[in-house]
Parts: C-alpha cells; sequence; structure tokens
C-alpha cells in the first residue's frame, strides 16, 4: 500500500465500570477496501466503532484519519472527519421523508426550502453514482427494512464520507436484501470508499472482505487478509477453541407421529390469512425445519402450536386433538400437553428482562408441584434448581441473581433452552434458535436440540437462516406466503433449491 | 338567540380560549421535542400569581407579564434538569412543580399581601387594557359586518392577537426551519438527532423553555387580563384541558387553534347560560359547568381516533450502553 490507512485506531481502551469492553486496540484499514471485524456478541466490536463514530469516547488512544491525528468528541466531528456510520438499529425518523431524514443534521440554513431542494438534487445523482434507487418523499415507515438501510447508507454519502462503517447490517435483511446490499458495498469500494463491515457471520467475511480482524473479549486478536484465512480458522480465533461449524449428528431414527397438523388456517387481526390451510407431522426422534424469509407464516405457526394465536384447523399431539381457541388453548395448556416452546423473541416472549434467572428459569412451569412449598413459592429450592441449571447449560456468567437483560444474547438463549428443555417434553418449538448468539454458544445449543432429538423427541425447528435448517433439520419444509411450498429431505437438498421455494417457484425448479 | 347573543357568545369563546391556547401551544413545543409536561397548570398558577403581584405592586402591566414569564420559565429549568439532565421521571416532575405552584403561589400572597391568599384588584395599567381596531366605529353601521368586526375582532387585549398569531408562526417555525425539523425529530427518536450530530440536551431545553415563556404569557393574561389580579387556583385546570385539547389536536398547530376554540366555547356557554330550559326541564348550572371537563372524557376516550404521540415522549434519552 503506497498510501496513508484511511483509519488508524493506536492503542484505544475503553471500559464502562469495572467491565473493559476494549483493550489497547490497534487496528489499521487500508482506503479502498473493505475491512471486516468479526467477534462473538459482547467481544467489543460495537464498543470500538462507537468510539470510532464519537458516540463514546476512549479513555485512552489516538485515532488517526487519512494518517491525521484527529480528536472525535462527538458524532459530529467524526461527520467532519468523513466518517459515516450504519447503526445495527437505524437512526431514523419513522414518520419522517427520506428527503427530511437525510438532511437532518445537515441542513444549509435555518430554513428548509433550499436544504430540500439542495437534498433532492444530490440524491438524484447519488442514486445515479451507486444505483441507490429511493424514493425522496417515501414515509421511512412505509419502507422495507433494506430500503430503510439504504436511506442510512445515503445519509452517511449526503454528509460526504469517505469512510463508512456498517454494524451488522445484514441481521435485519432477507437473503435478497442482503445480496443487494453488497452489491451496492462493492461499488462503493470501486469508487474508493473505505468500509468497515462488522458482522459475526463467518460468510459474510470470506466472500465480501479483504481484510479481516478477530475481536475477542475486548482484544483484537488478530488481522488478517480474507484470501489467506479459512472459515474454520476465523471461528477459532474468535472463541479461543476450535469450533464445528458443521453440527455432529447421526442420521435420524424417525419412529411414529408426535405432532399432527392438519389444514391449520391464522387470521390475524387486520383479517389477512397469514396460513393458509397448512398441514405436517413431526414424527418422534427426528427434527422437521420450517425454512422461509421471514413473515411468510411461520411466526403465526409457531405462536399457535405455542398457545397464544387462536387458529381455525386441527392439531393432534400422541393422539390427543388440542383446543385452537378458547379455554385450553393457552400456553400452559399446551405446556401441560407436552409442548415446550423456545420463542423466535426471547426477549419479549422468553425472557422478563428485569427479572433474576432463577425467576426466568421457571416461568412457565412455576406452578409445578416441586417449585412450591406449602402456600409459597420454594424460592430456595428455585434457586439451587436454577444454579445447577446455569451449571449444566454453560450460561456465563453463572449467576442466578443476575437480571437476564444483563446476559449476552447468547445466555440469555440457554437460560430459556436450558428451562425448556430439562421440561423434557414431547415436542420442542423452537424459532430462531440462535439469532444474535454467538458462534460458541450455537454451536452448545445445536448439540442440545441433536441430544433432545435422540431422546426420541419431535423437535419443530423454525429459522430464517438456511445454513442452519440445513445443517440441523432432518426435513425441510419452506413456508412461502402462508403456505408449504415443498418438503425435502435434509440430505437431499441444497440451498439453491429451497432458495427457489422462500421465492414461491414451486417444487423448487424453475 | 339573537345575533348579539351569539356575537358575545363568540366573544368570549375567544377570551376564553386564549389562554387555553397559549398553554397548548407550549405543551406542543415541549412534546413534540419529547418532554411530557403535565406541569402546564403550575406553570400557568405561577406566571399569573407573579404577573399579578408585580402588575400590582408596579401598576405596569408589562412589568407583570415580565414577571410572569420569568416565574414560569424558573419552573420550566426545574423540570428541564429534572427531565433532561438527570433523566427524571417526567410525570412525577410534572405533578412536582404543579403541587409545588399550587402551594406557593397562595403562601406568598397571603404573606406579601395579607389579602387571603389573592394579590390585590388591578386598575388602569396595571391591567391588559383592549385595543380597538382602526375604523371599529366608522364600520359600525355596516349590518352583520360592523357589529362582528366591532365586537368580535376589535376590542381585544395584545395578547389575544399574539396568541393568535402564534398559530400560524409554530406551523412555519415546526414545518419550515430547521429547528422545527429538528425539534419534531428529537420527538420522535433522539438518536436520530444525536447520531446526525446535534445536540439532544440542547434542542430539548430550548423547548421546554419556549414551553415556560408561552406558559408565562398564557398565566399572565389570566391575571390580567381575563380578570383584574390573581387569585387562589384560578387556573382552574385550564392547563389540563390544554393538555387535553393537545391531544385533540394530535400535537398540530393549527388543529390546537380549533380545539382551543371549541373549549373555550363550552366555557363560554358554561358562564352565559347559567340555567338553561330544556323541553321543561332545567339543566342544573353545575351540569353546565361540567361540560367541559365531560368532554374532555368523551373526545380522549376515543372521540378523536387514533391519536399518536410523539414516539419518543416521556422517555428520557440514554445513549445505549
Amino acid at each position: 500500500m503506497n498510501t496513508a490507512p484511511a483509519i488508524e485506531l493506536r492503542g484505544i481502551s475503553k471500559s464502562f465500570g469495572p467491565v473493559q469492553a476494549n483493550k489497547d486496540i490497534s487496528i489499521s484499514v487500508q482506503p479502498g477496501t473493505i475491512h471486516g471485524i468479526i467477534g462473538e456478541n459482547g467481544a467489543g466490536k460495537s464498543t470500538l466503532m462507537s468510539i470510532l463514530y464519537g458516540f463514546y469516547k476512549a479513555d485512552k488512544g489516538d485515532i488517526y484519519i487519512q494518517g491525521h491525528k484527529t480528536l472525535i468528541p462527538d458524532s459530529q466531528a467524526a461527520i467532519a472527519a468523513g466518517i459515516g456510520m450504519v447503526f445495527q438499529h437505524f437512526k431514523l425518523v419513522e414518520n419522517f421523508t427520506v428527503l427530511e431524514n437525510i438532511i437532518l443534521g445537515a441542513e444549509d440554513g435555518p430554513l428548509l426550502r433550499s436544504s430540500l431542494g439542495k437534498a433532492r438534487k444530490e440524491l438524484a445523482s447519488l442514486a445515479k453514482e451507486y444505483e441507490l434507487n429511493i424514493d425522496p418523499d417515501a414515509l421511512i415507515e412505509n419502507l422495507s427494512v433494506g430500503h430503510q438501510q439504504r436511506v442510512e447508507i445515503l445519509k452517511a454519502l449526503y454528509r460526504q464520507a469517505d469512510i463508512l462503517i456498517l454494524d451488522e447490517p445484514t441481521g435485519v435483511l432477507t437473503p435478497a436484501e442482503a445480496d443487494q446490499l453488497f452489491r451496492i458495498l462493492d461499488r462503493l469500494r470501486s469508487e474508493g470508499k473505505t468500509i468497515i463491515l462488522i458482522t459475526h457471520k463467518l460468510r459474510e467475511i470470506m466472500e465480501y472482505t479483504d481484510t479481516v480482524s478477530v475481536m475477542r473479549r475486548g482484544e483484537m486478536t488478530a488481522t488478517v487478509k480474507t484470501a489467506e484465512t479459512s472459515p474454520a480458522g476465523l471461528a477459532e480465533l474468535m472463541v479461543g477453541r476450535k469450533v464445528l461449524l458443521r453440527v455432529d449428528k447421526t442420521p435420524a431414527q424417525p419412529g411414529e407421529v408426535i405432532l399432527d397438523v392438519q389444514d391449520l388456517r391464522v387470521v390475524d387481526e387486520k383479517g389477512v390469512e397469514r396460513v393458509k390451510g397448512i398441514s405436517l407431522q413431526v414424527r418422534a426422534g427426528e427434527i422437521l425445519g420450517i425454512a422461509g424469509v421471514a413473515g411468510n407464516g411461520q411466526s403465526e405457526l409457531l405462536e399457535v402450536l405455542g398457545g397464544y394465536a387462536d387458529a381455525t384447523g386441527r392439531i393432534t399431539i400422541n393422539g390427543t386433538e388440542l383446543p385452537l381457541s378458547g379455554p385450553g388453548s393457552d400456553g400452559g395448556a399446551r405446556r401441560m400437553a407436552g409442548i415446550s416452546h423456545v420463542p423466535e423473541d426471547r426477549q419479549r416472549e422468553g425472557l422478563i428482562m428485569d427479572f433474576a434467572a432463577w425467576e426466568n428459569s421457571v416461568f412457565g412451569y412455576h406452578h409445578d408441584k416441586k417449585y412450591q412449598s406449602g402456600l409459597l413459592m420454594d424460592n430456595k429450592g428455585i434457586l439451587a434448581h436454577a444454579a445447577d441449571q446455569m451449571q449444566r447449560f454453560d450460561v456465563r456468567p453463572p449467576d442466578p441473581h443476575l437480571a437476564a437483560k444483563n446476559f449476552s444474547g447468547g445466555n440469555q438463549q440457554k437460560i430459556v433452552v436450558a428451562r425448556e428443555i430439562e421440561r423434557n417434553p414431547d415436542v420442542l418449538l423452537i424459532g430462531q434458535p440462535t439469532r444474535g448468539v454467538d458462534i460458541g454458544a450455537i454451536e452448545f445449543i445445536h448439540q442440545q436440540i441433536v441430544q433432545l432429538r435422540d431422546q426420541g423427541k419431535a423437535i419443530l425447528l423454525v429459522s430464517v437462516e438456511l445454513e442452519e435448517i440445513l445443517s440441523l433439520a432432518d426435513r425441510v419444509a419452506v413456508m412461502f406466503d402462508g403456505k408449504i411450498m415443498g418438503e425435502r429431505l435434509a440430505e437431499t437438498t441444497d440451498e439453491k433449491e429451497l432458495g427457489l421455494m422462500m421465492a414461491g417457484v414451486s417444487g423448487g425448479r424453475s | 338567540m339573537d345575533f348579539l347573543t351569539l356575537l358575545q357568545i363568540s366573544d368570549s369563546s375567544v377570551r376564553l380560549a386564549i389562554p387555553l391556547l397559549l398553554a397548548c401551544l407550549a405543551g406542543l413545543y415541549s412534546e413534540r421535542a419529547g418532554i411530557f409536561d403535565i406541569g402546564l397548570e403550575g406553570k400557568m398558577l405561577a406566571a399569573a400569581f407573579a404577573a399579578g403581584a408585580f402588575a400590582a405592586v408596579t401598576g405596569n402591566v408589562w412589568v407583570g407579564l415580565l414577571a410572569g414569564i420569568g416565574a414560569s420559565l424558573i419552573l420550566s429549568a426545574i423540570h428541564g434538569v429534572a427531565s433532561i439532565t438527570f433523566r427524571g421521571n417526567q410525570l412525577i416532575s410534572g405533578v412536582a412543580i404543579n403541587m409545588l405552584a399550587a402551594g406557593m403561589t397562595v403562601l406568598i400572597a397571603q404573606r406579601w399581601f395579607q389579602q387571603g391568599g389573592r394579590t390585590p384588584s388591578l386598575t388602569g395599567d396595571g391591567r391588559l387594557n383592549p385595543i380597538t381596531l382602526p375604523f371599529a366605529d366608522m364600520f359600525e353601521s355596516i349590518p352583520l359586518f360592523g357589529p362582528t368586526y366591532k365586537e368580535l375582532i376589535s376590542g381585544h387585549s395584545v395578547l389575544v392577537y399574539l396568541a393568535l398569531a402564534l398559530v400560524p408562526l409554530t406551523w412555519w417555525v415546526l414545518y419550515r426551519t430547521r429547528f422545527g425539523l429538528r425539534l419534531r425529530a428529537v420527538g420522535e427518536n433522539p438518536a436520530s438527532v444525536d447520531t446526525a450530530g446535534v445536540s439532544v440536551v440542547r434542542l430539548r431545553f430550548t423547548a421546554v423553555m419556549i414551553c415556560g415563556v408561552l406558559c408565562g404569557v398564557a398565566g399572565a393574561y389570566l391575571a390580567t387580563g381575563l380578570q383584574a389580579g390573581f387569585i387562589k387556583d384560578m387556573t382552574a385546570g385550564r392547563g389540563f384541558i390544554a393538555l387535553a385539547a393537545l391531544i385533540f389536536a394530535k400535537w398540530r398547530p393549527w388543529y390546537a387553534l380549533w380545539a382551543c376554540l371549541l373549549f373555550g366555547f363550552l366555557q363560554a356557554v358554561a358562564v352565559r347560560f347559567q340555567s338553561i330550559e330544556i323541553a321543561g326541564v332545567v339543566i342544573p348550572v353545575q351540569l353546565m359547568e361540567a361540560l367541559p371537563f365531560i368532554l374532555t372524557v368523551i373526545i380522549l376516550a376515543g372521540f378523536v381516533g387514533r391519536a399518536i404521540p410523539p414516539r419518543a415522549g416521556g422517555e428520557p434519552y440514554i445513549k445505549e450502553r
């Protein structure tokens, strides 16, 4: 490289109270490249980038932009230094138009008229230059997530950012939207922009970055050329030990049908039919994976089975029919019937974030005799039970008194999974088991699911991660627009065939 | 009902709507910036007292007005420090301000003037005097227009015209200026403002201070325009009605005007018709006086359709850890 690095960080440290989020981090990013930063949740990636964007102030260390030492006390300084950031959770005003969001904070003068006119022109030329088409007068809340992200990128470009930081940009995107995003990033790179991509997805790093830095527990453990590394090597650097990327499992030994769903229909509160007459069966000792782009009825299916949405049709478990509305159709009754549920959104449906881990470890089952002591709850017993469970499921830190919100995503998920698996259900419903979960924990959770299968339980897995479906499920059903497009054995299908079915092509062959 | 009665009711509707309108616009600035303010009532009351007291002592209504604004600003600053700087609960801070104002005004008034918690009656230059618009007498002979011009349009105090002018001005500020864009943004998603390099704290304080000034004017108008001096609890729930009007208006300036005129009209009717006989049944005066409040409940219970408040309203802004 002949020029100065676009960004150079030297010895950055940052602590939040007793937690050291960044320890003496140095990194140098070459201009005109896509530089990946990978690491598990809580490794300190986002903190580091927030320091670079002036959102947090570093305790120690220096920042050099294009070779010049630069102080970045606030976001304004970062913008002035040519840095733009696309946060994981977009910072857009939902009921503003695209144009208003773009000029916010970068207006020309006290009156809006000239700013809006200038932005409209500028937007048109940016759209042409980078193929970032978007209706400037559309309201943000009416845009798809992928388009909202585009607005964030345009916001940065409008502020003349040369360096673009993207924090977990594909977490909320469909596969097609993600592909589109990477085409845009590619285009930006070819126009000479520098891109920092923060992610925990190995595939994105391998496919799209030039260089990759690995972070673990607040430290930068390595920076390597992407071409000179491998997914397994990166995973090991991230976790600090060898990691199995494929799920280690034997062929399924399916027994008799445990869960039988016939002609299930769900109508949401707006009167839209979300599940349009689906039928499926899950046998003992097998994992049925439901693949599909988010929003095609999978969530509703889980909600009905888990007992918190009404439906019509017929569901039987071990031959006993379950009521689908009215009394006996609630979550408690479902649990009594032998269905355990790891919900898709653990923070909203799986846990009470402000409650301690030990309390969370019995929710849904807190009426069980074994947790009672006379009229009162047997808190001591529950506490001991929780502590033991946290040991066995490797929840870190293994402190039952800590509130759920203070655990990382992976450890929160382990608390939920432990609770639901320990109940020894006949059927386990599990939605997005590894969303926002780090690699080390993914491996563990996958092992637990396979173990449960091998004990002869029926498992219904819903995931938008095709990779996860393919490696974990024995059989795959693809949902599109509330219907099942087809079923395949996991061994005999591939991403391409399933991808076509996910896009609504019946049978997966075009 | 003859034309003159109608005119007089319209006229007093406007008079009674003005303090509501000022308070409602005050709340609009604050809430649009994401700071809920149920302390409008307290700020108006404190301003009414300060205006009444200083106008009585100096005999100058303008000194009274400034004192009213000052008193309201002090309470606004307390609300700002509690809810912006210290990220406290905005409702609790608002309640505290209301209680503080209700108690302190009477206490100080009693110690100061010894008239049972009121300020001395204002006369002459101590009061806001009506302005007679040009040609009021000349037009009088023109049927309909003449009396309307003289009774309804002319003959109000300057604060009335100011309050009415604030409606288009607020609209313009909100939708046509940089400040307005940022103000609306900070009430919807403060993080978007923060990451755009604009100070959330400064914006919100500005909004709260504008709210203080307008509440101050509203209170001063009560004590020096609508009435001649401060009396105990003289705001009589107007701050809360203004909040109701703000929700009714869906946080928009022009709607706020119509909402406040409606509430003003109801109050005017209650004052004018102490007892109405409908189909042989006399409706008691108490019911008439309760009407604005009953209507408030009905309106807020869903008559307005969905009123969506600014999304970040009521929540202190904390950068994510």
